[in-house]
């Protein structure tokens, strides 16, 4: 009686903290997007000619964020079943965009219009056995573009 | 020492390349830190302990790539990649990798 008890109060507050966690999360996200729109993400390797002369700088981001209880029970029960577990990718999804987000500010502070060939990457961190502690971190990184002399076309 | 995930360097030709260069650390995190880990896995939320000490072991494992460079003579690190695993509970491997040049 007393475990079904604490069990519903994990349950409880990891739904209604972590939804305004999560709430609160994308919010920031999304207005930090917004002000960085002008600083593009580029997946290919080579720049085009007409970016010569600049100067590039590696830069990185990267973000831990964790499961919560209620996330984890749905996803527990969304196994029995199969299918889409829409829980743990919205956890992903706000991982991998903050962490494109650190990367983006650190290359704005440096002054860089583009960051070239960006590669993200996604490792969960887990220690296992019962109590334990599930969280995915994403590293995103990249090459940061300056040019010498500003662009005559704006980016849009 | 010139870092960058590009194959090349804009403006710059190799005059030499050095081969594979790489650096790895292996850390494990510390009970305090998985305490409040523990807390914040009931209510979810980013898990500031953990992103600072992956970003530091990441910084060593780049650290330890450059001085290879700069042992064998190079002046850059092109085409770096980062690889991240879990070695066994609690501890994580960081390693990054790359191709030493000398450009001119």
């Amino acid at each position: 009686m007393f475990d079904l008890i604490v069990f519903l109060v994990l349950l409880l507050s990891g739904f209604v903290i972590g939804n305004l966690v999560e709430r609160n999360h994308y919010r920031s996200i999304i207005r930090r997007e917004a002000q960085l729109r002008n600083l593009l993400l580029i997946a290919s390797k080579k720049l085009p000619d007409e970016f010569m002369p600049c100067t590039t700088r590696m830069v990185a981001g990267n973000v831990v964020i964790s499961v919560d209880f209620f996330k984890k029970f749905v996803a527990g029960l969304r196994s029995l079943i199969g299918g889409r577990v829409s829980s743990y990718e919205s956890l992903i999804d706000r991982a991998r965009r903050e962490a494109l987000l650190r990367m983006r500010e650190e290359a704005q502070k440096a002054g860089a219009q583009y960051v070239f060939n960006v590669k993200t990457e996604t490792t969960s961190l887990y220690k296992g056995k019962r109590g334990a502690i599930g969280s995915v971190e994403v590293l995103a990184y990249g090459t940061a573009v300056t040019l010498a002399n500003q662009p005559s076309m704006k980016a849009g | 020492m010139l870092l960058t995930t590009l194959e090349y360097v804009p403006g710059k030709t190799i005059t030499k390349h050095l081969g594979l260069v790489q650096g790895s650390t292996v850390r494990s995190k510390h009970i305090g830190r998985d305490i409040m880990a523990g807390l914040k896995n009931i209510f979810g939320g980013e898990l500031k302990g953990y992103t600072e000490l992956l970003q530091e072991s990441r910084d060593e494992a780049v650290a330890r790539m450059q001085e290879q460079a700069n042992s064998i003579g190079a002046n850059a690190i092109l085409n770096i990649r980062f690889s991240t695993s879990n070695i066994t509970q609690g501890a994580s491997e960081l390693y990054a990798y790359g191709t030493a040049v000398v450009l001119d």
